[in-house]
């Protein structure tokens, strides 16, 4: 067993620690008061090779691999978790579906644009009545002749006000429900393609979360991505790598509420002393810092397992649910130790505690979670 | 549970009033951080703004018990509201009737029982806050006035409230026996008000700073003699604590009944998701827990209107409530899944305001000690 990072993955983590640190945290509070990420942020990111993360050179990728990219989430996500998600998304849903399960052409198409950020990406499987029961997609789309004719709406789709391409999931053959689930790559300039108002969320604000309907929207046959009817496995599959990647998230968030924690209460004096030299706010920060230990080793061992290529569905599940809860735990125990701070929107940790709130919710609430892992473990 | 059939149907009274009057309001005065002051208003009518004394001061003379079901049904549908009743009655109104004198009461206590003003009270400081004894504020003796001086944070009705009770230092050299608590008008000269706080919930509730410069407070708005202001205030709050948890118990039945609602329309695999064992045991652990909250609620209440000791009590009540009720918020969000996390959704805001019920009016922290130092006496 190696416990430790190799020297490209200590350089990814470094510079997206200088970069986050530098120019994403002073603007993290503005992007949550504001609920919106400047496009000349994207720019940024995608000029520094954050838009094509895990993708090779040649589609203009910077060529990480997969924990190399958790490292760098976590880092974005000590700062900022509505951008982390938001590239998030179209790093592993988005570049990643159409590197796993594209065509030569489909590849060609759209890596190199996506790694640019000419492109950016979202990603939608859920609506209004598929949640966690994400087999029973109502959204249709029916073959005729060099198009698929899309009919439906999803919910709750991350970049959905800023992307270009979707990764959509829509039912092929109504009859055969989970089945008969396939995947296209919808683009924003197809006509019938309707974008929603932007949803109002507790957290994570700065990402753009919108409905989108489709109303007869005509798509080319060849956008089909992967098999038809075999789009339920590809959703799945694409499941393991972001699961982790949301541990990440909530590992990012937890590890800033507790380095914000350390710093006020060793300032924080209170009867004479700092509060950091009473018993009570010790424990609570032993406690933070164990299980954020806990729960990085987890999100890690999933990454090692997917960079080995080893299914990790299990382990996938348990980073996330785990990391997940952790968060939630700890960013409460931060906005204790604040004390009445914590409650105001001058202090980091209220923004920490609205945001770690999502991680037990999205890529399969952390009840979907629990059954992934018994379901393995019973089978 | 031992309510009598008067405190079921003033429950049943406050709740109608609550569902149609103050309901349809509450998301917006969250989402534009707006004082309800119209509902304030109606509420004064209806006598809540003073059910903690009696009729010949302009108030109800409700006991605990009734005034707990008051903030907990008015918590049950929005969080602003609970807490703006619950600071004014609490916190202002009450130690003004306990340790007033007579011309002082009768002077104060009618408008603010009333309703026709609010009232704040001011303890908080930037270095006081679970040492509340650390008090800067201080108050110097010129003739007949106090001169004050100092900050105060966090003070909820610290803008709309017109009369306020502050602790501050007489005596530097006495530690927490320096300190005194003055009866203030805000209309007094060097009384201002600071920062509105932008805050995580209870958004339409009304929370500020307070700063006195060379404030000038007429020597007999003293409350009680110099020296007792700290005995005051632990007392005050011993009282406020009993209202903090029913207003975590009003919201915290507030989500509960949301999401249970939400539950049982929701399909997902061909079904309600309340056929599912995993939903099932969250609400049954939700309702559990409610109860439990609400007993030691009452039961503080109870000893408080028998006039048992309720110290250790009050402590225990507003702890558990406000640790059970933001564990019942979570799940109410976690039972609703992406839907939780939308401000279009009621439990998004329950999960927010009943952050508040930890750490105001005494941390969960604080509550330990308290709850160690009666039981190790």
């Amino acid at each position: 067993m190696e416990f430790e990072l190799n020297e490209d993955q200590r350089m990814f983590k470094e510079a997206a620690r200088e970069f986050a640190s530098e120019r994403l945290a002073p603007l993290a509070q503005e992007f949550d008061e504001k609920e919106e990420i400047p496009q000349e942020i994207y720019k940024e990111l995608s000029e520094l090779g954050y838009l094509g993360m895990m993708l090779p050179e040649e589609y203009g990728g910077s060529g990480m691999d997969f924990l190399s990219y958790i490292l760098v989430m976590e880092e974005f996500a000590k700062v900022c978790a509505a951008l982390e998600i938001s590239i998030s998304v179209h790093n592993s849903l988005v570049c990643g579906a159409i590197y796993s399960f594209g065509t030569d052409e489909q590849k060609k198409k759209y890596l190199p644009r996506l790694a640019k950020g000419e492109l950016f990406g979202a990603y939608s499987l859920t609506e209004p009545t598929a949640g966690t029961d994400a087999g029973s997609l109502k959204t249709t789309a029916i073959l005729k002749g060099n198009h698929y004719v899309v009919n439906g709406t999803k919910t709750f789709v991350t970049n959905g006000g800023i992307a270009d391409v979707v990764i959509l999931f829509v039912l092929t053959n109504p009859e055969a429900k989970s089945r008969g689930i396939s995947c296209l790559i919808m683009e924003k300039g197809f006509e019938g393609f309707n974008v929603g108002a932007k949803e109002k969320k507790m957290g994570i604000r700065g990402s753009d979360t919108r409905e989108l309907s489709f109303e007869d929207c005509q798509v080319p046959k060849e956008n089909l991505l992967g098999e038809e009817n075999k789009g339920f496995k590809l959703a799945l599959t694409l499941l393991e790598p972001s699961r982790t990647a949301v541990g990440a998230q909530s590992l990012g968030i937890a590890q800033a509420a507790l380095d914000e924690a350390v710093k006020y209460s060793k300032e924080r004096v209170q009867f004479g002393q700092p509060i950091c030299n009473f018993q009570g706010i010790q424990f609570k920060l032993a406690d933070m810092a164990t299980k954020i230990d806990a729960a990085r080793l987890l999100v890690y061992r999933a990454a090692f397992l997917h960079d080995k290529k080893v299914k990790c569905t299990r382990e996938a599940s348990m980073a996330k649910l785990y990391a997940s809860e952790v968060a939630n735990w700890v960013v409460n125990e931060a906005v204790q130790i604040h004390g009445g701070y914590g409650y105001m929107k001058e202090y980091a940790v209220e923004r920490y505690f609205r945001d770690a709130r999502v991680t037990e919710i999205y890529e399969g609430t952390s009840e979907v979670q629990r059954i992934v892992i018994s379901r393995d473990l019973l089978k | 549970m031992w309510l009598s059939e008067k405190h079921e149907k003033f429950r049943m009274k406050i709740r109608e009033f609550a569902e149609s009057e103050i309901e349809p309001v509450s998301a917006q005065i969250d989402e534009n951080a707006e004082f309800p002051h119209e509902n304030i208003k109606k509420l004064g009518e209806m006598g809540i703004m003073g059910m903690v004394v009696p009729q010949e001061y302009g108030g109800t003379g409700d006991d605990m018990i009734t005034y707990a079901i008051a903030v907990e049904e008015l918590s049950r549908v929005c969080g602003s509201t609970g807490i703006t009743v619950a600071a004014h009655n609490s916190l202002a109104v009450y130690p003004l009737f306990l340790f007033g004198n007579e011309k002082q009461k009768k002077k104060y206590v009618p408008p603010l029982a009333r309703g026709e003003k609010l009232g704040a009270f001011g303890l908080t400081e930037p270095g006081a806050g679970s040492d509340a004894g650390a008090t800067k504020t201080s108050a110097v003796l010129k003739g007949d006035h106090y001169l004050i001086n100092g900050s105060k944070c966090f003070i909820t009705n610290a803008t709309v409230g017109e009369t306020l009770v502050i602790t501050a230092r007489t005596d530097p050299g006495k530690g927490a026996k320096g300190i005194s608590n003055f009866i203030i008008e805000k209309s007094m000269p060097g009384v201002k008000v600071g920062k509105k706080e932008n805050k995580m919930g209870l958004r339409g509730s009304d929370t500020a700073e307070l700063h006195f410069e060379d404030a000038r407070v007429p020597r007999e708005n003293l409350l009680g003699k110099e020296g007792e202001g700290f005995k005051q205030f632990l007392i005050t709050l011993d009282g406020g604590r009993i209202s903090i948890g029913a207003m975590a118990l009003g919201i915290a039945q507030g989500a509960y009944e949301k999401s249970l609602k939400y539950a049982k329309e929701r399909v997902q695999f061909g079904q309600p998701i309340t056929n599912f064992q995993a939903i099932q045991w969250k609400l049954s652990d939700m309702a559990t827990q409610i109860e439990a909250a609400r007993h030691l609620i009452y039961a503080a209440a109870w000893l408080k209107d028998q006039g048992k000791p309720y110290i250790k009590e009050s402590a225990m009540a507003k702890l558990y409530a406000s640790e059970v009720g933001r564990w019942v918020t979570y799940q109410a969000i976690q039972i609703l899944g992406g839907y939780g996390y939308l401000r279009e959704y009621p439990v998004e805001r329950y999960f927010r305001d009943i952050k508040l019920c930890e750490i105001g009016e005494g941390t969960s922290e604080i509550q330990k000690l308290v709850i160690a130092r009666e039981i190790l006496k």
